[in-house]
């Protein structure tokens, strides 16, 4: 680069945004944000969803253009078109959800990103170099569908150092790691700053945050409304900057069973792949009594989405009694019959899964509602009408009750926020008081207003009398409304351990495969 | 470098949703009256004698209608199957399935008369159709085969099986070796609506009756509701605890029904005996009924009429201008290919890509 360097180089930012703007529409994604990222520090973006965060990013690695305002790059102002043209600039970046072939090997992953043409042989070898050097051990000739989600993640890290960047992006980097990978990576972090590499960390936890970065800039709304030194804050001075005012703390009150009959249990599941990336089931048993919930804590891939379609009855059991819900033997009936027993369930997929995305919510609701309401919102004997007019007021309760927020009187599901949506397809659910509920990542991509409104129903609903249970990969989710934790990997789950029993250290063991109570002592 | 990039529309425009059959219709016109300068016709008097004249005449109105019934009868059964994402192409075998079925009664069993033998022929020959319909469906729920092809073949195996039948064993002893079956009676010869002016028989009443049916099923009932679930994202409608198999066979069946119930209306009907050929592919030209009308059995009513317009249109060429009356499929073909390219352009946009961005780069 030709770009005007002064004798002391630091003074000058790596980059600097000014005044960036970006408008969708009517909607401001971006508004003004100004943004200075020196060399060797690592700097957060802290906001909720919806912030801006990614529309800021995106503007910086070059996959959207800005309405207005400016990028300098090294002190030099520069227009940067492309993903391509970021990259040649330094500027690498790792996404959430990864762009990798499940069918092809690290190394030929990497291969396809490169916008040079090598061997295969050359890029191995440089891979495993830089595996080597920055803590990020990784077999360039695996098959990437055999790799955990852990080493998937150091692959990208790998084809982004490749091109051997000034600046990395790295979008919620430990959202799908255990305590211990996170660990891992922090170290390889710092290790890369202390070699004078930029990094811009996009997260919402705000322990790590605290831990790891020299300097944060807090979005909300699109406008940047602090920058400090997270090492000087707190967690919750952070939080209280993300979301504009305190975020409520979930009531929890202590358990009480009355009876402690399980509401629904589970007996010895085993249940073969159905298909070459999904996850064989081993010896599966849980068993619920109500007033409790059940958090299931694990990396992702590692049969959590298996175990919840065997529950929820959308894969069969060959045995009856290996599902028991309420007493009843229900694992050779379908997901009609075990709601009609008085479970319900909220799957990880909204759209596609929970919702269909070009229907509008009344037809959503009508979705999973419609063999347990059949007297609320089908008339018409064996015709069966859809009653447009119960299913409108049901969901304007729904609504109501759940605070979603929408832009038309019945809008389809996809034009709804992440967080909206859960907060409707957990209202849906909720407003049948089910006795057993079954919720697979109930606050993933959702703002955390909206998490502590849906963790705050679940505890309610458990305390009403329901067996409750949560599988997610967010710890501190877990830690908020569980009373028992268990943990599954590679298609195993273990033993639960009571709330009271339980840290963080343990669980992250647990989740790697060790035995929990060798993680107790 | 460049390259041409189909990218997906944030938002899609509901004002041309609304308009893309009438602009796919529009611009068949524009592609239709090249066609004819190219041949050397004046395109204005040949676009009116194929679209306009056969809308002149009470009798030619009739034969519109004649040529809709069928049209109608299946397209309705197929936007059932099209809805729920199932690819049946082989209604023209189900029509002819349809139209043996319905056959048997007057062709095998002559004497049998009375006021009963049409209805029952009605039902043979939706049963027919259906027993048909249910091969591929069979084969895909339990074999996982491809519907688009399995339906596709059985076509021509339907086609073979009825030439073979007026050839053989079904032909008319008293007809000179020509390859029919006998004149139906009286009784077996669906009535014409009004006698006194034209041809256009209660086929047409049936398939405005079936498209209203059909209609209110699919935007009122929980099982139009399962169709349009399924048809969507078969992963949601699994945790609706919709099965996909059993609604594969239903879609079938209604549109096998459909078919069949068309093909008997049109021997009954229209030809009044069995001959090798019954169909001028009215099953294929069927499924750009469906798609012109939207999938929508109302809107398919009008969609019908358009087609059945384009099949007097090429006879009315084939008198007046000298032009085979093969042009009626050009028409269809041109027809469905502007609804297809319609539908994709309000979904998508074509963007073209240069690669100036990175050279721009490495100059700097």
């Amino acid at each position: 680069m030709t770009g005007t360097i002064t004798k002391d180089g630091s003074e000058i930012p790596l980059l600097e945004a000014e005044k960036l703007t970006k408008i969708f529409g009517t909607l401001k994604a971006c508004d003004g944000i100004d943004l200075k990222i020196g060399t060797g520090e690592i700097h957060a973006l802290l906001g909720e969803n919806g912030a801006g965060k990614s529309t800021l990013v995106k503007m910086l690695f070059g996959a959207l253009q800005p309405t207005s305002g400016d990028i300098a790059w090294k002190g030099e102002r520069f227009t940067v078109t492309s993903p391509a043209m970021g990259r040649s600039l330094g500027i690498g970046m790792v996404f959430q959800h990864f762009s990798l072939f499940d069918a092809l090997t690290a190394a030929e992953n990497i291969a396809l990103s490169l916008d040079e043409k090598s061997p295969l042989d050359t890029i191995a070898t440089r891979a495993r170099e830089i595996g080597q050097t920055y803590g990020l051990p990784v077999d360039p000739d695996a098959l990437v569908g055999d790799l955990s989600v852990g080493e998937r993640q150091r692959i990208e890290i790998i084809r982004c150092l490749l091109q051997n960047p000034d600046l990395i992006i790295l979008d919620e980097p430990t959202s799908v790691l255990t305590p211990q990978e996170a660990d891992l990576l922090f170290v390889t972090l710092e290790r890369l700053r202390s070699e004078g590499k930029s990094i811009l960390y996009i997260s919402h936890r705000l322990e790590e945050v605290r831990r790891l970065c020299d300097r944060a800039t807090v979005l909300r709304h699109g406008k940047v409304v602090g920058q400090c030194d997270p090492r000087t804050q707190t967690a919750a001075s952070l939080a209280r900057m993300m979301v504009g005012n305190d975020i409520h703390v979930i009531e929890r009150l202590p358990a009480e069973w009355t009876d402690r009959i399980p509401l629904i249990e589970v007996n010895g599941l085993s249940q073969r792949p159905r298909g070459p990336f999904s996850v064989a089931l081993h010896d599966i048993y849980l068993s619920i009594t109500g007033g409790e919930i059940l958090g299931i804590a694990g990396v992702a891939g590692n049969g959590q989405g298996e175990l919840f379609e065997a529950i929820s009855g959308e894969v069969l059991q060959e045995r009856p009694q290996v599902v028991r819900i309420r007493g009843t033997d229900a694992g050779r009936i379908g997901i009609s019959a075990r709601r009609k027993l008085g479970a319900a369930f909220v799957p990880e997929e909204r759209l596609g899964h929970g919702a269909v995305p070009d229907m509008s919510l009344t037809n959503n609701l009508l979705l999973s509602r419609h063999s347990t309401d059949r007297k609320m919102f089908l008339t018409g004997g064996v015709l069966k009408l859809v009653s447009e007019s119960s299913l409108a007021s049901a969901a304007k309760r729904i609504v109501v009750q759940m605070d979603v927020r929408k832009s038309a009187e019945n809008p389809d599901a996809s034009a709804l926020s992440g967080g909206n949506l859960q907060k409707f397809l957990i209202g849906r659910e909720l407003d049948r008081n089910p006795s057993v509920i079954v919720v697979n990542q109930p606050t993933w991509g959702v703002d955390a207003g909206a998490a502590a409104l849906i963790r705050q129903a679940l505890v309610d609903l458990a305390r009403s009398g329901s067996a409750v249970i949560v599988i997610s990969q967010d710890l501190d989710e877990l830690f908020e409304i569980s009373d028992r934790i268990a943990a599954m990997v590679h298609g195993r789950l273990s033993e639960s351990v009571p709330i009271e029993a339980m840290t963080m250290e343990r669980v992250g063991l647990m989740m790697g495969g060790a035995d929990a109570t060798a993680g107790a002592a | 470098m460049m390259r041409i990039e189909i990218v997906k529309r944030p938002q899609h425009s509901a004002l041309f949703s609304a308009l893309s059959p009438f602009i796919a219709l529009f611009l068949t016109l524009i592609a239709g009256a090249i066609l004819f300068s190219i041949l050397g016709k004046n395109p204005i008097s040949a676009l009116y004698s194929y679209f306009v004249e056969p809308l002149t005449e009470v009798w030619s109105i009739h034969e519109l209608l004649v040529k809709a019934a069928p049209l109608i009868l299946i397209a309705v059964g197929l936007s059932v199957c099209f809805l729920s994402n199932n690819w049946n192409i082989g209604a023209e075998g189900q029509f002819i399935a349809g139209g043996i079925a319905g056959s048997i009664l007057p062709v095998v069993f002559p004497d049998f008369q009375g006021w009963y033998v049409l209805p029952i022929m009605l039902l043979l020959g939706m049963a027919g159709g259906m027993a048909y319909a249910t091969i591929p469906a069979f084969l895909k729920v339990r074999f996982n085969t491809n519907e688009i092809l399995t339906s596709l073949m059985l076509v021509y195996v339907a086609q073979l099986f009825l030439d073979w039948l007026v050839r053989g064993p079904w032909r008319n002893p008293q007809g000179y070796n020509f390859p029919e079956t006998v004149q139906f009676s009286d009784s077996a010869i669906l009535p014409a609506i009004w006698p006194d002016s034209g041809r256009a028989h209660w086929g047409f009443a049936l398939a405005i009756i079936a498209a209203v049916v059909v209609w209110f099923m699919l935007s009122r009932t929980l099982n139009g509701f399962e169709i349009k679930v399924l048809g969507r994202s078969s992963r949601a409608g699994r945790f609706a605890g919709f099965s996909a198999g059993r609604l594969t066979f239903f879609a079938f069946l209604v549109s096998g029904a459909l078919a069949g119930l068309a093909g008997i209306a049109e021997v009954s009907g229209a030809v009044g005996q069995l001959r090798t050929s019954i169909s001028p592919g009215y099953g294929f030209t069927a499924i750009i009924v469906a798609f012109l009308g939207r999938l929508n059995p109302l809107g398919i009513i009008a969609a019908g009429l358009v087609l059945a317009l384009s099949y007097l249109g090429g006879e009315a060429a084939q008198i007046s201008l000298g032009i085979s009356e093969k042009s009626a499929r050009i028409f269809q073909g041109i027809i469905l290919f502007f609804v297809l390219a319609s539908d994709s352009l309000i979904y998508y946009r074509i963007r073209i890509v240069s690669r100036l961005s990175d050279t721009a780069l490495k100059g700097a």
